[in-house]
């Protein structure tokens, strides 16, 4: 063969491969109200900042849009013959982007590594006592006492490679309260169905299809992939949003508001999915501070009395927020945890009655006969309406007397003020997803005491020693009937403390072309390998 | 001050006396705008008026039906706003009022409007033509406050490199022409995000007042220094100043009390037409977010609001803010331009 006919083949090969990428390529413009806080995998608990994580890294095991668990990285596993130990078989044969194997060296670091103190995924982990590798493909995970639950706390958990974050001097997470930086914010390395091309943080980001992904192809287990790029975009204006996607300048939007619902519904060529999400939005307050850094009451803090805070909550229309802000898509709730958690009870989610005389009552038995002043901080990119909410809250309490100034903000400068160390606000707008569906995660993070591990999202500074000894407890608890116990004990006490104000559980509406269809999961988490395209 | 009457007034009859065509008396005092002698000050009333009536200045303003609506348009609306209070069915920043049982009602004259809010409510219960009002009045506010500053940043700076010449006005003009290579909404977005930054967890409205104002203010003062340092240049070498010189006034005196009222013509128009862009900026920022808080709106913010409504049926919480800014701005700006052509002699 000389040279020439080599050349002609090439060409040809080169044509036919070309033909194949146009047919099978189908790109996405997919548009959300907030970014990632960062790419670092651990760096970050936080709903989009997974949600877009996905993409990339992959966990050893996912659950899918109903909620069930999938095997990921790992194909198998189970607990040994010691009960307070995991065996975890690892997929054979993953690759990361880079072309590095993926090996259970690369589990182990990536365990290791988000136990780190500055990493936000620890609080997950607190049952953990060392992660060892038997072979290249087997991992076992021995943890302080059974923890029969021990997968439910891995679908975030990202698997980095070894090799890659030691060459890039990424071993140590980033400080994100601390605003610090390090490689692998802005660079990523993952087995994940789609590899990082660029990103402009809260601008764009650009991901391509990884061609060598393990699950791609046909078969059992494997998955369709039919987006072959995506484009993600950072649209904070609800009605530029909308008009994003009415003008087709983008396929898929993740946050629709709530008013708009029918509008893109009627829309020709557009379709809306509707559900509820596994979150709960609420409003916290420091209820141990001597004083308050932002009332002018001097001296003591109003909201350390539970009378102010059951003034509060019953000063607190629900039902009117959820009519005129959220135009309906929210269910009212009367407790912090979403109604597909363990523990979640009809009785706990009773709403309270508004009664306005009754709270102002209240707040003159505590001292407060002419009410207060405090400050707000709501995040303005973040929940459903979440300003409007803060805003329809700030109206309801002025009835009472309690004068609000509401600072609304972006979610980084928001959640920076309540996960510094001491929270750096009085009164704040949250919420709360559960991905371990167990409340569980709901103590540990949000009414443990802020100490090593736990309570890092626990800005109200509540802190019950005996309470924390049963929230650990709940790790090792091998008996399910007790453990259930546990729970309801502690959620009968928890409720009644009133540390946090219950507003809804968060609706969702995903709005995408018609040739598209992304189901609404609980967990918000949209894993685009899953979509094929018509 | 005895030696000033004879200097300020030739002064003003020179700038007066090149706006008409013919050379015409030179009577002290024809300029309606500027100092009266003392002796006239303590004149009748009607002779003023009279006087005033008279002049060029009201002869142009009322040949322009244009104008005269301008002028009324914001005289009603400036007089709306700084009543509020009185004239507005109810108190949109009283919080305890709003109730959401009546957020997002439609005008009363659409079906399922309430008569009790004539132009509708908003998502959080809020009386829109109430807000309106309310709105107008702190854009207003803010606006004439920041012009004020601008004016006054600007007038001082402009006589300072234009009075002192050499180092002084390079170093003045150069910050200028450095602003002026960024647009003003920048400057003032840069402003507010500085000043916002290290009040952190303010949130309190006198102090977003005071944010907005000098973003504002500091975004449009390379205008008039410009100005004033160009007429500045042109007066400090006339005779009335080289008077003032060599009897031994200190140069402030100079500038603030010879050169000033001569160079107020340019900067009274600059300032009107300013207002018009002050209220817009007002309203740019409102609406970036970075103005008035949703709990006291001005009229950028409740077309922020209005504007995420835009697609659910919502019209009326964005339209009316809007055409009331438009309508404001437009009248303004009106009145700012036939005061430059009025006061310019050139076109004539």
């Amino acid at each position: 063969m000389d040279l020439r006919s080599i050349g002609k083949v090439a060409a040809a090969l080169a044509a036919l491969a070309f033909v194949a990428a146009t047919a099978d390529a189908k790109t996405l413009t997919w548009a959300r109200t907030g970014d990632a806080l960062t790419l670092d995998p651990h760096a970050q608990n936080e709903g989009a900042t997974h949600n877009l994580l996905h993409q990339i890294y992959e966990p050893l095991l996912i659950r899918d849009y109903a909620g069930k668990i999938h095997p990921a990285l790992a194909v198998s596993w189970k607990v040994t013959e010691d009960p307070a130990v995991w065996e975890f078989k690892l997929r054979p044969g993953v690759k990361f982007h880079n072309g590095n194997p993926f090996t259970a060296d690369d589990v182990v670091f990536s365990l290791d590594r988000a136990r780190q103190p500055t990493s936000d995924m620890k609080g997950l982990l607190t049952s953990i006592d060392a992660v060892t590798k038997v072979d290249d493909h087997t991992v076992r995970i021995k943890t302080k006492g059974p923890n029969p639950l021990l997968p439910n706390y891995l679908n975030n958990l990202y698997i980095m490679d070894k090799e890659w974050s030691e060459a890039n001097n990424t071993v140590t997470v980033q400080d994100y309260k601390a605003q610090k930086d390090n490689f692998s914010v802005r660079n990523a390395n993952g087995t994940g169905p789609y590899t990082l091309v660029s990103r402009q943080q809260d601008v764009k980001t650009v991901l391509k299809r990884n061609e060598g992904y393990w699950g791609k192809g046909p078969g059992d287990g494997q998955v369709p992939l039919g987006i072959s790029d995506i484009t993600y975009v950072v649209i904070k204006a609800e009605a530029t949003r909308v008009a994003a996607l009415l003008s087709g300048e983008v396929d898929f939007v993740q946050d629709v508001p709530p008013q708009d619902i029918d509008r893109l519904a009627k829309a020709p060529g557009l379709k809306v999915n509707v559900g509820p999400e596994n979150r709960t939005i609420f409003f916290g307050m420091d209820v141990a501070s001597p004083e308050l850094k932002t009332s002018n009451v001097k001296g003591k803090n109003p909201f350390a009395d539970k009378r102010v805070r059951e003034a509060i909550n019953i000063a607190i229309d629900r039902d009117a927020i959820k009519r005129a802000v959220m135009r309906g898509q929210s269910v009212p709730a009367g407790t912090i945890a979403p109604p597909f958690v363990n523990g979640y009870s009809k009785e706990l989610d009773a709403l309270p009655k508004v009664d306005v005389a009754k709270a102002k009552a209240l707040l003159a038995e505590a001292g407060y006969p002419g009410g207060f002043e405090v400050t707000l901080h709501c995040p303005n990119d973040r929940y459903t309406n979440d300003a409007g909410i803060c805003q329809a809250g700030t109206g309801m309490l002025a009835k009472v007397g309690i004068k609000v100034n509401l600072v609304a903000q972006p979610k980084g400068p928001h959640f920076t003020l309540i996960q510094k160390e001491p929270p750096e606000t009085d009164f704040f707008l949250l919420g709360w997803g559960v991905p371990t569906y167990d409340s569980h995660y709901i103590f540990s993070f949000l009414y443990h005491t802020r100490q090593d591990k736990e309570g890092s999202w626990n800005a109200t500074r509540y802190s019950n020693r005996e309470i924390d000894a049963s929230i650990r407890g709940l790790t090792s608890e091998v008996d399910a009937g007790k453990r259930n116990a546990t729970i309801a004990r502690l959620w009968g006490v928890l409720a009644g403390e009133l540390t946090y104000i219950a507003l809804h559980h968060q609706v969702l509406a995903y709005a995408m072309k018609s040739d598209l269809d992304i189901p609404v999961s609980p967990d918000n988490a949209v894993h685009m390998k899953f979509v094929a395209v018509k | 001050m005895s030696e000033t009457p004879p200097v300020i007034p030739d002064g003003a009859m020179r700038a007066k006396g090149e706006q008409r065509s013919d050379p015409g008396p030179r009577e002290a005092g024809s300029g309606p705008l500027r100092e009266v002698p003392d002796s006239l000050a303590s004149g009748s009333a009607s002779g003023m008026t009279g006087r005033w009536l008279d002049s060029d200045l009201v002869y142009s303003f009322m040949r322009s039906k244009v104008v005269v609506a301008a002028a009324l348009l914001t005289l009603l609306m400036v007089g709306a706003a700084l009543l509020a209070p009185l004239i507005a069915p109810h108190d949109p920043y009283d919080l305890k009022t709003l109730n959401l049982v009546d957020a997002n009602m439609p005008p009363a004259w659409v079906e399922g409007g309430d008569a009790r809010y004539l132009l509708g409510t908003d998502d959080q219960g809020r009386d829109i033509l109430s807000t309106i009002l309310y709105g107008t009045r702190s854009s207003l506010l803010i606006s004439a406050t920041a012009v004020l500053l601008a004016t006054a940043l600007g007038v001082a700076l402009g006589l300072w490199a234009g009075y002192a010449g050499g180092r002084v006005d390079a170093l003045i003009m150069r910050i200028a022409d450095v602003q002026l290579t960024f647009p003003a909404i920048l400057t003032a977005l840069l402003v507010d995000g500085v000043m916002l930054a290290a009040f952190r967890n303010g949130g309190q409205e006198a102090g977003k007042f005071w944010v907005l104002v000098v973003s504002i203010g500091l975004a449009f003062w390379v205008q008039y220094a410009r100005t004033v340092r160009g007429v500045t240049l042109v007066e400090r070498n006339k005779e009335y100043v080289e008077a003032a010189r060599l009897i031994g006034l200190p140069p402030v005196k100079i500038m603030f009390q010879h050169i000033l009222p001569n160079v107020m013509s340019p900067v009274l128009v600059i300032a009107t037409i300013n207002l018009a862009l002050a209220i817009i900026t007002e309203a740019t920022l409102s609406f970036l977010g970075v103005g008035l808080p949703p709990t006291e709106p001005s009229l950028g913010t409740m077309i922020q609001i209005g504007y995420r409504y835009l697609f659910s049926g919502s019209w009326w919480m964005v339209a009316f803010p809007g055409i009331t800014l438009a309508l404001l701005a437009l009248a303004v700006n009106l009145l700012g331009d036939w005061l430059r052509d009025a006061l310019n002699p050139k076109l004539r």
